[in-house]
C-alpha cells in the first residue's frame, strides 16, 4: 500500500529519466544510506547488538563492501559489455602491489632508465593502483578486439597466470622481503589515522558509494549504452557506427580500474599483510559468480551477488551448529561448493539475471498489490 | 649450456606430456562438438572418475579380490558413476537449458564443476590416493650416442598409447556408426536433427557419457602420474590452452595442440627459464595460446567462424 507511485508527476524529462524516478525509492535509498554511514558506526560504538563485537563489522561488512566494489568492475566487463574475464584477480593483484609500491617509493635503477618516486600518500597511492590495473586491462583487452567469448575468457586466464607468477617471482614487487609476504603502511586518509574496524568500513563505504554512483551513471548514459550494444550483437553495434575499439577498451580500462582500487582496498584496509595467493585464480570464479548470481548488468545486483556468495559459507557454517548437528569444517567446505555449484545451476535455469531480476520482479508486484495486474 | 642430448630429452618428455594434456582437451572436444557447449566440468570429471576407480579398487584389493578383477570391477565401477553423472548433467542442467545462449551454458557447466567436486570429494574422500595402473619408472636409451643418455618415462609412453587407441576408437565411433552421425547431425543443427527424428536428449546423454569415459581414461594416466586428488581438477585449466591452440572443434588439433604445449613449455622452462627466474611453465601455455589467438582467432585447426547479422 505504501508503496504507490500515484501523484507523482513528472514535469521534465531529467524527472523523468533520473535513476530513482519513484520517490519511494528515494527515500529507502536514502534511508539505507544513512543506516550504512550513521547507524551502523553508532551501533559499533556502544557495542549494541547486532555489532556488539567487532565480528560482523571486520570479518562480514568490510570484505563485503571491497568485494562488491570488486563485483561492479567486473560487471561493468561482463555484465555491460559482455566479454567474459576469468583474470579479475590478477587485477586486484595489480592495484594492491601497485599501490604498495606507489605508497611506498617506486626507484627503477636501470642503465637506461631512472624513475624515482618517493612515497606517496595512501589515497593517491590507491587510485594509482588503480590506474596501473587499467592500464594493464587495456594490454589484456586489446585481444578482445578480435576474439571474443570462450576464446576471450582464456586470454583474461593468461593475465591471471601470469601475473601470480610475476608477484611470486619478482621480489621487486614485495620490496625483496625474504616470505614474499607483504604488509601495508599505516592508513593515514589525509593525515587522519584510520585503525579501528569502524574506521576502516567508514573508508570502505565511502569508496563504495563514491564508485556505484559513478558506475550507475555511467551505465545509464552514452558509454554504458555502447557496451551493450555490443554486449547483445557487436556486428549491429559497430554497423550502427560504435567503435567497438573505443568501446570495449574503455570496458577494459574503467572495470579494472575499479577492480583494481578493490584490490588495493582488500590487501590495505581489510587484509593488512598479505600474499600473491589472496589473488589467486579462486578469487576471480569467486567474483564471477557473485556477478553471475547478482545479476548480468546490474549494479543492484553487485551488491546482492556480492553478499550472498560472501555469506553463504558462513551460514552453512552457523546453521548446523545452531541446530546442533555436528559437522566437521572439512564437510563444511564441501558443502559450500555443491551449494554454490547448485544455486549458479538453479539460478541460470530459473532467472537467468540472477538475485536483481528477482528484486525487480517483487517490485513490480509490490506495485499493483492487492491487484493480480 | 643445454647439450643435443638434453634438448631431445627435454622435447620428447614434454612431446609425452602434451599428449597427456591432450587426453583432457579430448573430452572438452568432444561435447563441444556435439552440443556446442564448453565443457569446464571435465576436469572436474576427471577428479570424479579417479576417485571412483581408485576407493574401488582399494575397498576390493582390501576385500580380498584378485589385482586382475579389481581391476576390472573398479574400472567398471567408475563407468557407471560417470554415466549416472552424465545422465544427471543432461537431465537437470543442460536439458532446462536447451536453446540458452553459449555462455550462459559455459557458466552453469562452472556450477557443474563445483557440484561435482565437492560431491566427488564427500562420498569418496579428500585425500591423496595413490594409483597404480601403469609402470612409472624410466627408460634409458641412446646412451652410446649420448654422455647419460635419455630418459623416457614409461608411464608418458603408456599415455601416448592409450591416447592414441582413444583417438582411434572416436574417429571409427563418429565416422562409422549410427550414433556418430546422428551425433554430427545434432552438432551441424540442433532442430534440423530433432525434425528428422534423433532424439536430441538421448544423444547428449550418449556425448556427456563419452566425455565421462575420457576422463575415466585420463584419471587413470593422471592418477598414477600425480596421485588421485583435488590438484587434478586444475587439468581442465592447463586443457584450455591446448584447445586454444588446436581449435574447439577438433580431435586432430586437441592431439597436436596438446603436443605443442607439452614441448613449448618444456623447452621454454630449459631455455628461457633460468634467465627470468624459473617456474614459468606455470604461465607460459597461456601466453603461447594467446599469441596463436592472436594471429588466427578460431586456433590452427577449428572451423572458421562465420558471423551474420
Amino acid at each position: 500500500m505504501l508503496y504507490r507511485e500515484t501523484g507523482q508527476f513528472k514535469t521534465s524529462y531529467t524527472a523523468d529519466m533520473a535513476i530513482f524516478p519513484i520517490r519511494q525509492d528515494r527515500i529507502a535509498l536514502w534511508i539505507l544510506l544513512a543506516v550504512a554511514f550513521v547507524g551502523v558506526p553508532l551501533l559499533a560504538n556502544f557495542h549494541i547488538w547486532p555489532l556488539g563485537s567487532d565480528y560482523l563489522l571486520r570479518a562480514i561488512l568490510i570484505p563485503f563492501l571491497i568485494l562488491a566494489l570488486a563485483t561492479i568492475g567486473l560487471n561493468i566487463l561482463t555484465g555491460y559489455c559482455g566479454q567474459l574475464s576469468l583474470g579479475s584477480g590478477a587485477f586486484m593483484a595489480i592495484g594492491a602491489y601497485s599501490a604498495y609500491k606507489f605508497s611506498t617509493g617506486v626507484h627503477i635503477l636501470l642503465p637506461w632508465l631512472e624513475i624515482s618516486i618517493p612515497p606517496l600518500p595512501l589515497l593517491p597511492s590507491i587510485l594509482l593502483g588503480g590506474v596501473m590495473a587499467a592500464l594493464v586491462g587495456i594490454l589484456f583487452g586489446v585481444p578482445s578486439l578480435r576474439i571474443k567469448g570462450l576464446y576471450l575468457a582464456v586470454a583474461t586466464l593468461a593475465a591471471q597466470f601470469f601475473f601470480d607468477w610475476v608477484f611470486i617471482r619478482v621480489k621487486w614487487f614485495t620490496n625483496y622481503t625474504s616470505s614474499g609476504s607483504v604488509a601495508a603502511p599505516d592508513l593515514y586518509f589525509f593525515g587522519v589515522l584510520v585503525n579501528t574496524p569502524i574506521e576502516r568500513y567508514i573508508v570502505c563505504l565511502i569508496f563504495v558509494t563514491v564508485f556505484a554512483f559513478l558506475a550507475k551513471n555511467l551505465v545509464r548514459g552514452n558509454l554504458g549504452r555502447q557496451w551493450m550494444a555490443i554486449r547483445d550483437m557487436d556486428i549491429a553495434a559497430e554497423l550502427m557506427g560504435i567503435r567497438p575499439l573505443y568501446a570495449k577498451l574503455m570496458a577494459f580500462a574503467i572495470s579494472s580500474f575499479m577492480v583494481g582500487v578493490a584490490g588495493a582496498l582488500w590487501a590495505f584496509v581489510y587484509l593488512g599483510a598479505w600474499e600473491p595467493l589472496a589473488f589467486n585464480i579462486d578469487r576471480s570464479f569467486q567474483l564471477l559468480f557473485m556477478v553471475i548470481i547478482g545479476g548480468l548488468g546490474s549494479i543492484l545486483g553487485s551488491f546482492l551477488g556480492a553478499a550472498f556468495i560472501l555469506i553463504l559459507p558462513i551460514l552453512l557454517d552457523q546453521v548446523p551448529h545452531a541446530l546442533g548437528i555436528p559437522i566437521s569444517v572439512e564437510t563444511v567446505s564441501l558443502l559450500v561448493f555443491i551449494v554454490t555449484g547448485a544455486l549458479i545451476c538453479f539460478l541460470l535455469i530459473v532467472e537467468p539475471h540472477g538475485f536483481a531480476r528477482l528484486w525487480s520482479t517483487g517490485k513490480e508486484k509490490l506495485r499493483l498489490w492487492p491487484y493480480p495486474y | 649450456m643445454v647439450s643435443f642430448g638434453q634438448f631431445l630429452e627435454v622435447l620428447i618428455s614434454g612431446l609425452l606430456a602434451g599428449v597427456l594434456y591432450s587426453l583432457v582437451a579430448l573430452g572438452f572436444v568432444l561435447i563441444y562438438k556435439a552440443s556446442g557447449v564448453f565443457n569446464f566440468a571435465q576436469g572436474a570429471m576427471v577428479l570424479l572418475a579417479g576417485l571412483a576407480l581408485v576407493r574401488s579398487l582399494d575397498a576390493m584389493v582390501a576385500f580380498g579380490f584378485p589385482p586382475w578383477a579389481a581391476v576390472g570391477l573398479g574400472l567398471l565401477f567408475a563407468a557407471v558413476i560417470m554415466a549416472i553423472t552424465a545422465w544427471l548433467i543432461e537431465r537437470f542442467v543442460l536439458g532446462p537449458l536447451v536453446n540458452q545462449d553459449g555462455l550462459t551454458l559455459f557458466m552453469s557447466t562452472i556450477g557443474v564443476t563445483f557440484i561435482l567436486e565437492g560431491g566427488s570429494q564427500m562420498l569418496f574422500g579428500s585425500d591423496v590416493y595413490p594409483l597404480r595402473l601403469f609402470p612409472t619408472d624410466a627408460w634409458f636409451f641412446g646412451e652410446s650416442r649420448f654422455p647419460g643418455g635419455i630418459l623416457v618415462n614409461k608411464l608418458d609412453v603408456w599415455g601416448g598409447m592409450i591416447a592414441a587407441v582413444l583417438v582411434a576408437a572416436l574417429a571409427i565411433f563418429f565416422q562409422h556408426t549410427k550414433t556418430g552421425r546422428a551425433l554430427r547431425a545434432v552438432a551441424d543443427d540442433h532442430a534440423a536433427a530433432q525434425s528428422v527424428g534423433i532424439p536430441i536428449s538421448w544423444i547428449w546423454f550418449i556425448v556427456w557419457l563419452a566425455a565421462g569415459l575420457v576422463a575415466l581414461v585420463a584419471a587413470t594416466v593422471w592418477g598414477t602420474k600425480l596421485g588421485v586428488q583435488f590438484s587434478i581438477t586444475f587439468l581442465a585449466l592447463k586443457a584450455l590452452p591446448v584447445l586454444i591452440i588446436g581449435g574447439f572443434t577438433s580431435v586432430p588439433g586437441a592431439i597436436l595442440g596438446g603436443l605443442i604445449i607439452g614441448a613449448g613449455e618444456k623447452l621454454a622452462e630449459a631455455y628461457l627459464g633460468p634467465s627470468i627466474g624459473g617456474g614459468i611453465e606455470y604461465w607460459f601455455a597461456y601466453v603461447l595460446a594467446l599469441a596463436v589467438l592472436l594471429i588466427k582467432p578460431q586456433g590452427l585447426f577449428g572451423e572458421r567462424i562465420i558471423e551474420r547479422i
